[in-house]
């Protein structure tokens, strides 16, 4: 008697409109992204019994409840985890457990987000609190200081150049190496080429990050379906698998942080590698939560892909551009092309886009490894999520 | 900052104490009697080991630990007031809080800056802290 494969498996995919969709709320992306994924996996709607929604998707509500009755899921498990932008790492944590035990067959995950249509481009210096507001919480210890998301991104940025030398320059080479990648996607938000020094001269907005080493602010949304391998076998795509997928918190609040230079990438990473028995050498791409340049570098340290405070000469050896040896967000990433408030999900979209074969133009040669790593509130909450073409043994 | 318009904390009774100090001109933090943990903020419990903290002044003397400049801020009071320094401070006995640098040119901050704690009263019983060169 054989035993029903449970190994969880990515079966369905599917993006919203991006970076612009004034005629779309963020409930309206997460139905959108929904149709593409069913479309795109050949999953009757019906078959759905796992959902997930982290909310956060803009002025509108869109927690898991609210968005299960809105999309019409008559769930029998349901995760609603919360941890910023790598809500979706954790949720694949989650799902691929929940599948394994067989709490539910098939799980869908899904967001949304108007942030760009409703909300402008306030995120990142908008502040956190409105003028005279008496703010209680943790954050009551922030706010009568002024600083800003980017700020606390800069902050991280500083006190790596202080104890490594990390340069401007190489932390500039990151914003290159993506907006090459823009170039390859057509709904990219900047395609145009850009130069290190074009990153070193824009605008300083919270020194030392310019400009152009924050991330874009747009519209969007994404689908994610998960389901067993033996279910997988007779639906439309080929089958992700995951092989590996953690979780770790060192603070929330940037001024809790207990360690400027590091995050919860070291942790995550190196129970997800243990977990799919593989090491950073057998990655073939990597999608990282790029909300500004340093975020991706103390991801690409942590995780292991060079030592810790080696980030700086490792990117500027070229690695992370088109044709490298570890091509970093071969979608255009947040940097260039889509980050409506939490990128997560789209980094498992890209990941899967590629291990299908399914990446076009900007198609990594061979790519049978990636490996998503979302970053979570200031680099608090980091998930990291490795899959694969092939089942593991 | 003749008048207060930033955002203020709404105290409670496990903060209030810090901010009534800061009123006083004294900086506090938390220690822990059963396992000697100090920690920032204020919490209602030692988040090493889970029992009750206590009060103990700090010196009021710090390092810059990191630090940036904001340059751009669309909220109100803040835009009318860059470019300011956003730091984070270590303190000498060991907890880091995050704070502003006054007193001097942000170009003149740097990381490992000593710097010494001041005090604005913002409001009827609280006090906020801020730094300057020592």
């Amino acid at each position: 008697m054989s035993v029903p494969d449970r190994t969880p498996v990515i079966a369905g995919i599917g993006l919203s409109d991006y970076p612009k969709a004034p005629d779309l709320d963020a409930v309206q992306h997460h139905a959108l992204a929904l149709q593409r994924a069913l479309d795109d996996s050949g999953v009757p709607k019906r078959e759905i019994d796992g959902y997930v929604s982290a909310g956060g998707g803009g002025l509108m509500i869109d927690d898991a409840v609210t968005m299960a009755e809105y999309l019409g899921i008559d769930h029998r498990w349901v995760d609603g985890t919360m941890t910023g932008g790598s809500s979706f790492e954790f949720h694949v944590q989650h799902a691929a457990a929940a599948i394994r035990q067989g709490y539910c067959d098939t799980v869908l995950i899904t967001y949304g987000s108007d942030q760009l249509s409703r909300m402008g481009r306030t995120l990142g210096t908008g502040g956190f609190a409105r003028e005279g507001q008496r703010v209680p919480g943790p954050i009551q210890f922030e706010v009568p200081y002024g600083n800003s998301l980017v700020g606390a991104y800069a902050m991280v940025a500083r006190r790596h150049m202080h104890e490594f030398g990390t340069a401007s320059e190489q932390l500039a080479e990151i914003a290159v190496g993506v907006r090459e990648h823009a170039r390859l996607n057509p709904n990219a938000m900047y395609r145009d080429p850009i130069s290190v020094d074009d990153v070193v001269n824009s605008r300083m907005i919270a020194d030392p990050l310019h400009k152009l080493d924050c991330c874009v602010i747009s519209d969007g949304g994404g689908a994610v379906i998960l389901t067993t391998a033996e279910r997988a076998r007779d639906l439309r795509q080929p089958p992700v698998y995951v092989l590996g997928a953690a979780g770790a918190q060192t603070h929330w609040n940037i001024s809790e942080c207990p360690d400027f230079t590091t995050s919860g990438a070291v942790a995550s990473g190196a129970e997800a590698f243990a977990q799919a028995g593989v090491t950073p050498d057998d990655i073939d791409t990597i999608q990282f939560y790029d909300s500004f340049t340093i975020t991706a570098l103390v991801l690409l340290e942590g995780l292991g892909f060079c030592k810790q405070g080696e980030g700086g000469p490792f990117v500027a050896e070229g690695h992370l551009r088109r044709g490298g040896r570890l091509p970093l967000n071969t979608d255009g990433g947040g940097l260039s092309s889509c980050h409506p408030g939490m990128r997560g999900i789209f980094l498992l979209i890209e990941a899967a886009r590629q291990l299908r074969g399914h990446a076009g133009d900007a198609q990594v040669p061979d790519c049978s490894l990636a490996l998503a790593c979302g970053s979570g509130g200031w680099l608090s909450c980091i998930g990291t999520v490795i899959l694969g073409k092939e089942a593991p043994e | 900052m003749t008048e207060w318009q930033r955002p203020l904390p709404r105290p409670d009774n496990v903060t209030g104490p810090y901010w009534e100090a800061a009123a006083r001109g004294e900086l506090l933090i938390q220690r822990c009697p059963a396992c000697g943990h100090r920690q920032f903020y204020p919490r209602a419990l030692c988040t090493a080991c889970g029992a009750d903290p206590e009060w103990e002044r700090a010196s009021g003397r710090g390092t810059v630990h990191t630090f940036t400049v904001i340059r751009q801020n669309y909220a109100k009071p803040f835009r009318d007031e860059l470019p300011y320094v956003v730091a984070m401070i270590e303190l000498a006995e060991g907890p880091m809080m995050m704070s502003n640098v006054t007193d001097c040119a942000a170009d003149d901050v740097h990381v490992g800056m000593p710097v010494e704690a001041h005090f604005v009263t913002a409001d009827d019983g609280i006090g906020v802290p801020f730094f300057r060169p020592l």
